[in-house]
C-alpha cells in the first residue's frame, strides 16, 4: 500500500513469527518523511510488534523471526551487512512508559551522541543537548537543573526527555510506541503538540490505541487487526469514510 | 451439641446439600460447651504463638551465649600481665657503651650483647632462684627495647616492666595453679605486677609461648588470601553473571553452566580443599601452604556466590532501561557495560562482600592445602607459607597450654569483628542503593 | 630479555598501536559528515588488542613449554650422561642445576649439578631469545595487519565486542571447568584407591581404623560404614532435631506473628548465626558444649559418656543450621498464596489453626526441600566435627557415645604425614567422592522439589 512516491521507510510483505505463532501476517506499508503515520487497532493486533521490526528491536527477542523486506532509503535493514547499531541511531524510538536512564538529565540526552561520536568536544556536546531539549520543548523547564536525575522529572517531562534523547542522535525516523498511554491528559496534550512540531523534520510513526489522538496528530493512518493491515490511507478518510466494515466497527467503538 | 454439626456449620452449603436431613437448628455460640471450646482454641493459639517466640528467642539466646562465652574468655587475651623487673645495667657486664647505641651500629651491637642472660640474672636477683621463670620467654626483648630507646640506662639501675610468664599471666587474670597464685599474691604485695593492653597480640605472629603469640602473621595471611580470592572471584563472577543473564542463548551449554554454578554453590567447602590439593598442589605444583593457593581455592568457592547474587542484581535492572539504550543505538555490549552493570553494581557488591565474608571465615579447605603450618613470621609474598585467622584459631584451640584459651577467644573476637563489619557494610550498601526506579 | 621487560615492551607497542590507529581514525572522520559505526577509540582498541593479545597468548604457551624444552636440551649435554636414572635423585640434581643457572642459589650440594649449570644457563638463554624474538615478531605482524584494516567502513567496534563476548563466555565456562576439575580429581584419586582397596570393602566394611593398615589386606580396616553412620547420625538426625523445630517455628513466628518492626530486628540476628564461622562453632562446641553434655550424661548415670560425643557436635551443628532452615521455610511460607490464608481466617479459624492446617501443609514441599538442603549442608560441615567429634569410628545409637564423620576423617587422613600415594591418603579422596555424590544428589532432589513447589503456586 503505497501512498508516497519517495518512502523513507518501506515494509513489503512483512511476516513476524513468535516461535510457532504468527504475530504479523504479510504487512506492506510505506512511510514518507514529511508526515506522521499512526498505527491503530485493538490490543494484541500486532501494531507494536510491527513498529519494533522497523528498527530491529525485535532482535532482542530470541524467538522472534522476521520475513519480508524492510528498507530504509532503499537499503535492506535486515541485510547481514546492515549495522543494527547505526540503524537504531537512524531510526529512533520512544517507548510506552517513559524510561529515562537513572542519570542526570544532561547525561540522558548526551549518551547517544557520545556513543556514536557525534560531538567532537564538550561544547559541541552541550550544544547538541540544548538543541535536542529545545526541540523536545523541555529546555525551559530543565535548563537550571540539568544535573538532576532524569527520573526525578514528572511523567510527561520524562517522556519528553526520552524524545529529546531520541532526537539527540539525529535520527531520520522516530518510532513512538503508545508514547502517551502512561501520561495524564495535560502531559498528553504537550506530547501531541511536540509531535506536531517535529513533523516534517523526521518521519514519525506512532502506535496508539487512542483514536482521537490518531486523528489529532497524524496525516496517515493504518488500521491493524489480527496481525494484518485492514486499511491504510489518509487519516481524514479513515475516520470519516472508512472503506472496510471492520475499520468502521472499530472506530465507532463496536469492539477493541 | 456435638462437634460434627458445629464444624459443618462453619462451612456454608454443607448442610443444605443434604436435603434428606432435618433442618439444622442455628448454632448457639453462647452455650457453655461452645464458649469452653473457643477458650480452648484461644489457649492453643497463645501456646503456639509462645512456642514461635520461644524458638526465636532461644535461637538468639544461643548466639548471645556464644558471644558472651567468647568475650568472657577472650577479653583477657587483649591484656598482658607485666612485672616490674629491676635491672642493674651498670653492673651487668654488658659489653656496650652508650655511644655505641647512639651510632648507626646499634642494632648489631644489641644483637651481640647477652641481654637475655642479663634479664634472667636480674629476675633471679629480684625474685629468688626461680625468678627467671616468672618472666616471659620474650621478656628480654622488652629490656632490649628499653635500652635501645634510652642508651643512657646503660650506666644506671632501673626498673623495667616486662611481660610475665604464661603461668603467672593465667594466675593473675583468673584461676591459676596455687603456686602461681601465691607468686602473684607476693608480687601484688610488692606492687610489682600490673596489667595493660597486649599490643604484641596484634603485632606478633604465632609462637609456642602464649604470652608472645599474636595474630598479625595469620591476619596478613588472611589479607593475602582474600586479595587473591577477590581478584579472581569478582571479575570472573561478574562476567559470568552478565553472560548468563544478558547474552547466553537458551541451550544445553547454558543449562550446563547454570547447573554447574548452582551445584558448586552447594558443594561442601572441604571438597574444594580436595580439589586444591589435587589440582593446584598436585598437578600445577604450586607451593604448599601458600596464600596464593588458598586464595585460588577460596575463589572457586566464592565465585558461585557472586554469580548467583550478581544474576539477581542484574535481573533487578528493569528491561525498559535496556530498551532505552538499544533504542538510541547502543550495542548489546554498550547496553550492559554502560547501563546494566552500573545499576546492578550495588547488588553485586553486596553479594561479593557476603561471599568474601564467608571465605574469610572458611577453615576446612585451607587445612587440606597445608595452611596449618606453624608460621612464626608473617608472609612477605603470595608464595610464602602462610596461615589465616580461622586456621590460627583452630591451631590454638588444639594447644594444651592454658594461656592459649584466651588467645583463641581473643582471635575469635577479632575475626567476628571483621565479619560483622563486612556484613554491616553489605547491609548498608543494600539499604542505601535499594532500587531507585 | 626477562619476561617483565618483554611484557612492558609489548604493552608499550600496544599503546603505540592504540594511539596511531586512533589518530588515523580521527583523520578520516574529520571533514566527513557520514555516520561511522566505530569511534576512533574503537579503532585504537582494535589495533591494540591485535598487537598485544596474540603475543601474550604465545608467551603463555611458551612459558609453560619452555622449561621442558630447556631440560630436554640439557639432557643432550655430555655431562648429563652421568645423571642417575629417572627418579628422585635425578630430579633433585636437575632442579639444583636450574636454580644455580638462574642465580637463585650459589653453592651446589651435588657436584654434577655444578657441571650442568652452564648448560642450563645456555639453553635457558637460547630459549629466552627465541621466545622474545617470536613474541616481538608476532607483535609487529599482527599489529601491522590490524593497522592496515583501519578504514572508515571497517567495524572495529563489533570486532572488539566479539573479544569482550569471548571473555564473558570464558568466564562462565570456569564454573564448568571447576566442576569437571572436582569430579576428575576425585574420580582419579578414588580410582587409584579402589585399585588397592576393593570398593565393596570400603562401602560395606564396618571396621574403620586407618592408623593400622595391613598391606596385605588394606580393605579390612578401611570399611567406611561407621563413618557414614556417624555422619548421618550427627548431621541428619541430631542436628535436624535441633534445627527443624527451631528453624520452622522461628520462620512461622517471624512471618505470621511478629510485627514488621520486630521482624526487622530479629531476622538479621538469626542471620548472624549463619554468618559465624564454623571454626568458632567448633571451638564453642569443644570448649563449652561438649564438657556440659558429658556432665549431664554423667549426672544421668552414664559414666562412660565421651567428651567427644555425637550429641555435642550435633547440637552445635543444629544451631548453626537454624537460620538456614528458617529462611527456607520463610520463603516457602511466603510463596503460599495469601488467598489461602485469608480463606481460612475468614471462616473463623485462629491464626495457629490456619498455620497448622493450611499454611504449613501447603508449604510442606518447600519446607522439605529446604530441610534436604540443610541436611546436605550439615553432612558437608567440617570444622565443628573436626574440633568436637571423636576420631574413633563407632557404630552406635547412643548420642553420648563418641562418633566420627566423613569430613572429620578426610581432615585427619590428609593432615598427617604427607605420603601422597598410600591407601591412607587416597582414602580421603574416596570419602570425598562419596560426600560429593551424596550432597549432589540431595541438592538435586531438594532443588527439584522446591522448584516444582514454586511452579505450583505461580
Amino acid at each position: 500500500m503505497t501512498l508516497t512516491n519517495h518512502p523513507k521507510i518501506s515494509a513489503q510483505h512483512v511476516t513476524v513469527w513468535y516461535g510457532a505463532k504468527k504475530a504479523i501476517d504479510d504487512v506492506s506499508l510505506d512511510f514518507g518523511s514529511d508526515h506522521v503515520t499512526s498505527l491503530i487497532g485493538p490490543s494484541g493486533c500486532g501494531k507494536s510488534t510491527f513498529l519494533r521490526t522497523l528498527n530491529r528491536m525485535n532482535d532482542t527477542i530470541a524467538a522472534a523471526k522476521v520475513e519480508g523486506d524492510i528498507t530504509l532509503d532503499g537499503e535492506d535493514i535486515y541485510a547481514p551487512e546492515m549495522d543494527v547499531v547505526q540503524l537504531r541511531a537512524r531510526v529512533g524510538m520512544v517507548f510506552q512508559k517513559p524510561n529515562p536512564f537513572p542519570k542526570s538529565i544532561f547525561e540522558n540526552v548526551a549518551y547517544g551522541p557520545r556513543i556514536h561520536g557525534l560531538a567532537g568536544n564538550k561544547s559541541q556536546l552541550s550544544a547538541i543537548v540544548e538543541q535536542s531539549l529545545r526541540r523536545a520543548g523541555l529546555w525551559d523547564e530543565v535548563k537550571d537543573r540539568l544535573t538532576d536525575s532524569g527520573t526525578a522529572l514528572s511523567g510527561g517531562q520524562q517522556q519528553r526527555l526520552c524524545i529529546a534523547r531520541a532526537i539527540a542522535v539525529d535520527p531520520e525516523v522516530i518510532l513512538m510506541d503508545e508514547p502517551c498511554s502512561a501520561l495524564d491528559p495535560i502531559a498528553t496534550a504537550k506530547i501531541e503538540e511536540l509531535i506536531h512540531e517535529l513533523k516534517g523534520r523526521y518521519a514519525i510513526v506512532i502506535v496508539t490505541h487512542n483514536m482521537q489522538q490518531a486523528a489529532r496528530v497524524s496525516q496517515r493512518t493504518a488500521f491493524f487487526h489480527l496481525g494484518s493491515v485492514v486499511e491504510y490511507g489518509a487519516t481524514s478518510d479513515i475516520f470519516t469514510n472508512p472503506r472496510q466494515e471492520r475499520t468502521k466497527d472499530y472506530i465507532t467503538g463496536r469492539y477493541g | 451439641m456435638s462437634d460434627a454439626p458445629t464444624l459443618s456449620g462453619l462451612v456454608p452449603g454443607v448442610a443444605t446439600t443434604a436435603p434428606a436431613q432435618p433442618e439444622r437448628a442455628p448454632t448457639d455460640w453462647r452455650t457453655q460447651s461452645m464458649q469452653r471450646r473457643i477458650r480452648k482454641r484461644y489457649a492453643s493459639e497463645r501456646r503456639f504463638r509462645l512456642l514461635g517466640l520461644a524458638a526465636v528467642v532461644l535461637s538468639a539466646g544461643f548466639l548471645a551465649v556464644l558471644l558472651v562465652t567468647m568475650v568472657y574468655n577472650g577479653a583477657s587475651g587483649f591484656l598482658q600481665t607485666r612485672i616490674a623487673l629491676p635491672v642493674d645495667f651498670a653492673h651487668s657486664g654488658l659489653l656496650l657503651t652508650p655511644a655505641e647505641l647512639r651510632g648507626p651500629g646499634a642494632d648489631l651491637a644489641l644483637s651481640t650483647a647477652n641481654i637475655e642472660g642479663l634479664t634472667d640474672s636480674s629476675a633471679r636477683a629480684a625474685f629468688g632462684p626461680d625468678g627467671d621463670r616468672w618472666v616471659s620467654d620474650g621478656g628480654w626483648l622488652r629490656v632490649r627495647q628499653a635500652l635501645k630507646h634510652d642508651p643512657a640506662l646503660l650506666t644506671a639501675r632501673t626498673t623495667i616492666w616486662v611481660p610475665a610468664a604464661d603461668t603467672l599471666d593465667v594466675a593473675a587474670k583468673r584461676q591459676g595453679d596455687p603456686a602461681a597464685e601465691a607468686i602473684v599474691a607476693k608480687l601484688q604485695a610488692r606492687h610489682a605486677i600490673s596489667t595493660g593492653f597486649n599490643l604484641p597480640f596484634l603485632t606478633a605472629s604465632d609462637s609456642n609461648d602464649p604470652t608472645r603469640a599474636g595474630i598479625w602473621g595469620a591476619f596478613k595471611g588472611s589479607l593475602f588470601t582474600m586479595l587473591v580470592t577477590l581478584l579472581i572471584a569478582f571479575p570472573v563472577g561478574v562476567l559470568s553473571a552478565l553472560y548468563l543473564e544478558e547474552y547466553a542463548p537458551r541451550n544445553r551449554w547454558t543449562d550446563l553452566i547454570e547447573v554447574s554454578i548452582n551445584n558448586l554453590a552447594a558443594v561442601p567447602s572441604i571438597i574444594f580443599g580436595l580439589l586444591g590439593l589435587a589440582v593446584f598442589l598436585g598437578t600445577f605444583g604450586l607451593p604448599r601452604s601458600a596464600s596464593i593457593v588458598g586464595g585460588l581455592t577460596l575463589a572457586l568457592m566464592t565465585m558461585p556466590v557472586i554469580v548467583i547474587s550478581g544474576r539477581n542484581a542484574i535481573k533487578g535492572v528493569p528491561p525498559s532501561i535496556r530498551d532505552a539504550a538499544l533504542g538510541v543505538g547502543a550495542s548489546p555490549i554498550q547496553v550492559v557495560f554502560h547501563h546494566v552493570l552500573p545499576l546492578a553494581l550495588p547488588g553485586i557488591l553486596t553479594g561479593t562482600i557476603i561471599g568474601m565474608a564467608r571465605a574469610l571465615g572458611e577453615t576446612a579447605p585451607l587445612l587440606m592445602i597445608g595452611m596449618r603450618a606453624f608460621i612464626a613470621s608473617p608472609p612477605a609474598r603470595l608464595t610464602d607459607p602462610a596461615t589465616v585467622l580461622p586456621v590460627q584459631i583452630f591451631l590454638w584451640s588444639d594447644q594444651i597450654d592454658r594461656g592459649f584459651v584466651e588467645k583463641t577467644s581473643a582471635a575469635i573476637i577479632v575475626l567476628l569483628a571483621f565479619l560483622l563489619a563486612m556484613n554491616g557494610f553489605a547491609i548498608y550498601l543494600r539499604n542505601k542503593f535499594e532500587t531507585r526506579w | 630479555m626477562s619476561i617483565l621487560t618483554l611484557s612492558l615492551v609489548i604493552a608499550g607497542l600496544g599503546l603505540i598501536g592504540w594511539l596511531t590507529a586512533r589518530m588515523r581514525a580521527v583523520g578520516f572522520r574529520r571533514g566527513s559528515t557520514a555516520r561511522f559505526s566505530s569511534l576512533p577509540s574503537h579503532f585504537g582498541g582494535y589495533v591494540a588488542l591485535w598487537t598485544v593479545l596474540p603475543a601474550a597468548l604465545f608467551l603463555c604457551v611458551w612459558a609453560s613449554t619452555s622449561p621442558a624444552l630447556v631440560t630436554d636440551r640439557v639432557l643432550h649435554d655430555p655431562a648429563a650422561a652421568q645423571l642417575p636414572p629417572p627418579g628422585f635423585d635425578r630430579a633433585a640434581i636437575l632442579s639444583e642445576a636450574r636454580s644455580l643457572a638462574a642465580g637463585n642459589s650459589f653453592g651446589a650440594f651435588n657436584p654434577l649439578s655444578q657441571k650442568l649449570a652452564p648448560a642450563y644457563a645456555a639453553a635457558q638463554n637460547r630459549n629466552d631469545w627465541i621466545g622474545s624474538a617470536v613474541a616481538l615478531l608476532l607483535v609487529f605482524a599482527t599489529g601491522g595487519f590490524a593497522y592496515t584494516r583501519v578504514r572508515p567502513d571497517f567495524r572495529a567496534r563489533s570486532k572488539i565486542e566479539r573479544v569482550v563476548m569471548a571473555c564473558l563466555l570464558a568466564a562462565s565456562l570456569i564454573a564448568i571447568v571447576t566442576t569437571m576439575g572436582i569430579v576428575a580429581s576425585l574420580l582419579f584419586e578414588s580410582w587409584r584407591f579402589f585399585s588397592v582397596v576393593p570398593i565393596g570393602d570400603f562401602l560395606f566394611g564396618t571396621h574403620w581404623s586407618p592408623q593400622v593398615i595391613d598391606p596385605a589386606d588394606p580393605g579390612k580396616t578401611l570399611g567406611a560404614v561407621p563413618l557414614f553412620w556417624g555422619t548421618f547420625f550427627i548431621g541428619a538426625v541430631i542436628a535436624m532435631l535441633v534445627a527443624i523445630p527451631f528453624g520452622l517455628m522461628s520462620a512461622v513466628y517471624l512471618t505470621q506473628y511478629a510485627t514488621p518492626r520486630a521482624r526487622r530486628w530479629m531476622k538479621p540476628i538469626l542471620e548472624v548465626l549463619a554468618g559465624v564461622p564454623t571454626v568458632v562453632y567448633g571451638y564453642f562446641a569443644a570448649l563449652t558444649v561438649a564438657p556440659a553434655v558429658r556432665d549431664v550424661a554423667v549426672s544421668l548415670g552414664i559414666t562412660w559418656a565421651s567428651s567427644e560425643s555425637a550429641l555435642a557436635a550435633g547440637l552445635v551443628m543444629g544451631v548453626m543450621i537454624i537460620p538456614f532452615v528458617s529462611s527456607m521455610a520463610d520463603d516457602s511460607l511466603a510463596a503460599v498464596p495469601g488467598a489461602m490464608r485469608d480463606g481460612s481466617l475468614a471462616m473463623g479459624a485462629t491464626s495457629s489453626e490456619t498455620i497448622r492446617r493450611v499454611l504449613l501443609p501447603a508449604a510442606l514441599p518447600g519446607v522439605v526441600g529446604g530441610v534436604l538442603l540443610a541436611v546436605s549442608r550439615a553432612i558437608g560441615e567440617t570444622m565443628i566435627v573436626v574440633m568436637a567429634a571423636s576420631g574413633v569410628a563407632t557404630l552406635t545409637l547412643n548420642p553420648f557415645a563418641s562418633a566420627t564423620t566423613v569430613t572429620k576423617q578426610i581432615v585427619d587422613l590428609l593432615t598427617g604425614e604427607a605420603e601422597f600415594d598410600s591407601p591412607k591418603t587416597l582414602a580421603a579422596f574416596a570419602l570425598g567422592l562419596t560426600l560429593f555424590v551424596i550432597t549432589l544428589l540431595l541438592n538435586i532432589v531438594a532443588l527439584t522439589v522446591v522448584k516444582r513447589y514454586r511452579e505450583a503456586y505461580e
